[in-house]
């Protein structure tokens, strides 16, 4: 449990120790932000659910999750320091579990910087909690799935590119293959629309907590990190 | 302290490491010498459990390198070829992090064995430098550290002192002959004179095997099998030439000339002893009874690297097949 805590703080100093955090959450800050006030002063309208259910709120999820997670392996690869990482007396698990809570509390960290929106709608006028709550765990959940997936393409590859690119990828088909569910065949078409992300963030961004739809994150992100962890094992055997 | 049994290791359809088998006791420096691409990273990934052997098995301080990879790592401090640190630390923090997934216990004991490592390694005056913007020679001396901070049985150094210059080569080597007084040590190195000077043993290895395995006199001694002597006569060339010849136990005598040997009447010669001779009395006294002067009589050791070079050329021509001369 301890190499869980020393692995992410480290993690998290590296972060903030290259231009990456800072980047990433100041753009993830101001689009957001772009997004909320452009929806309040242009349409008038003090809802935060244009914010968590939009089209272009994922869209931009999908690129940072990914942008934050890509160096997660991929950079230890190609710098050989899995070498010593993995030579400790650490198991593959801690590794990633703890890589992976660096780049979920880096999230976290921007995502505080959004419950401004919450307030401002607050000061304007009485603010629905409930659905403000489910919203942000929502978005939250969102960028946790995105990021377990960004993790399990930076375990593939010593590119951070590449791992960019493909993460990018399968999180705009999770997200897009629920709409578009009617071309497949019929026997595949529950599963696939089980699959498709936008559900299950509608439901979230309307404030409805379903137990079914945490655990479709859950399920996503156990995955993802399995796939993870088995990749780093296979290493061992190549 | 360790050992290895059978190790076999496939990368796809070739083999890097063919059947190694050895064991090392505790407080020996043992060196893999070896040719780039002989298997000694091999060998060395799967006794610090990053790669698993496709069969055979290692064992660190009793414990299976795979069954038991956590208590294994434990007793081992490995430093890996080429030095991969994180360069965005500094070094303090960068050690700070080592003592962390080292598991050693905070405050006091803590303090006490970062301060004896960075005087060790001599790392006082960087502590606060990042590890990217230290010279090459720093950054090995980092490396050392942590593979050192926790106390380990058993070192595992990967070409420690590959890239560095001769007087950083030096620093570094006492630093290992120091650690090799308590501690189980094993390094990899593809230059001679390294080993000459800091093991207790050797490992040649060659095209995934063992060629040989000994002290290191022992192996020149081996390889040699008899004594070449080098000596030089005041006298007239062919007397002393016959001379020498006629030394019961002398094979063959060749004159090689040095620089300063016509002039002033010196002839060097090289003498091949007979198989198991040592001749060098007897010249002694044919010197004396023929009235020649022995300016030198010196002996010529077979180098290490003949050694290594008959040893792993061998190898490679005869597709590694009979070293029972030289081997165990």
């Amino acid at each position: 449990m301890r190499n869980i805590a020393t692995i992410a703080r480290r993690e998290l100093g590296a972060y903030f120790n290259s231009p990456i955090a800072y980047v990433v959450v100041a753009v993830f800050l101001l689009l957001s932000a772009l997004l909320f006030f452009s929806a309040l002063f242009i349409q008038q309208q003090a809802d935060l659910r244009e914010l968590f259910d939009g089209f272009w709120t994922t869209l931009l999820v999908a690129i940072v999750g990914p942008a934050v997670t890509m160096r997660l392996l991929a950079e230890e690869r190609s710098n050989d320091t899995l070498e010593l990482l993995l030579t400790m007396p650490v198991t593959d698990w801690q590794v990633v579990l703890g890589k992976y809570l660096a780049a979920v509390g880096l999230f976290a960290f921007a995502m505080a910087g959004m419950f401004v929106f919450a307030a401002t709608v607050a000061m304007i006028g009485p603010l629905d909690k409930g659905p403000a709550f489910a919203g942000y765990l929502g978005l939250f959940l969102v960028a946790a799935t995105y990021m377990a997936v960004g993790m399990m393409t930076s375990s593939f590859t010593k590119n951070q590119i590449v791992a960019f690119i493909g993460a990018v990828l399968i999180c705009l088909i999770l997200w897009l293959i629920g709409k578009v569910v009617q071309v497949f065949p019929p026997t595949v078409q529950p599963l696939l629309d089980w699959l498709g992300m936008d559900r299950h963030i509608g439901n979230m961004a309307r404030g409805v907590i379903d137990t079914r739809d945490l655990l479709y994150f859950g399920t996503l992100i156990a995955s993802c990190l399995m796939v993870t962890q088995a990749t780093l094992e296979s290493r061992r055997w190549r | 302290m360790i050992h290895v049994d059978g190790l076999t290791k496939h990368y796809g359809s070739v083999a890097a490491v063919k059947g190694i088998s050895f064991d090392v006791h505790v407080g020996e420096v043992l060196g893999f010498l070896g040719p780039n691409g002989a298997g000694k990273t091999t060998t060395m990934r799967i006794l610090t459990s990053f790669l698993a052997p496709s069969s055979g098995r290692a064992e660190i301080g009793g414990f299976d390198v795979f069954e038991h990879a956590l208590e294994a790592r434990t007793r081992i401090g490995y430093l890996p070829e080429g030095t991969p640190l994180y360069r965005d630390m500094t070094v303090l923090e960068y050690l700070k992090f080592i003592a962390d997934i080292r598991k050693i216990p905070g405050g006091a004991t803590r303090t006490r064995r970062l301060k004896a490592v960075v005087e060790q390694c001599g790392l006082g005056d960087r502590l606060g430098f990042l590890i990217g913007e230290l010279s090459k020679g720093f950054r090995q001396r980092v490396g050392l550290a942590q593979a050192i901070l926790h106390e380990p049985e058993v070192l595992i150094l990967d070409e420690p002192t590959s890239g560095l210059d001769p007087n950083q080569i030096v620093e570094i080597r006492q630093v290992i002959k120091h650690i090799g007084e308590s501690k189980t040590v094993i390094f990899s190195t593809h230059i001679m004179q390294e080993v000459a000077a800091t093991c207790s043993r050797v490992l040649i290895i060659s095209d995934g095997r063992i060629a040989a395995d000994g002290k290191p006199d022992e192996l020149q001694r081996r390889a040699q099998g008899h004594m070449d002597l080098s000596v030089e006569v005041l006298g007239e060339a062919p007397a002393a030439r016959a001379g020498l010849e006629s030394v019961p136990g002398v094979s063959s005598v060749t004159p090689t000339e040095g620089n300063d040997a016509t002039a002033q009447g010196c002839h060097r010669f090289l003498v091949v002893a007979a198989p198991g001779q040592d001749p060098r009395a007897e010249i002694f006294r044919m010197a004396a009874h023929k009235g020649l002067v022995l300016t030198e009589l010196r002996r010529e050791q077979a180098s290490l690297e003949d050694v290594f070079r008959s040893l792993t050329s061998g190898a490679k021509s005869a597709g590694g097949a009979d070293h029972s001369a030289v081997a165990n």
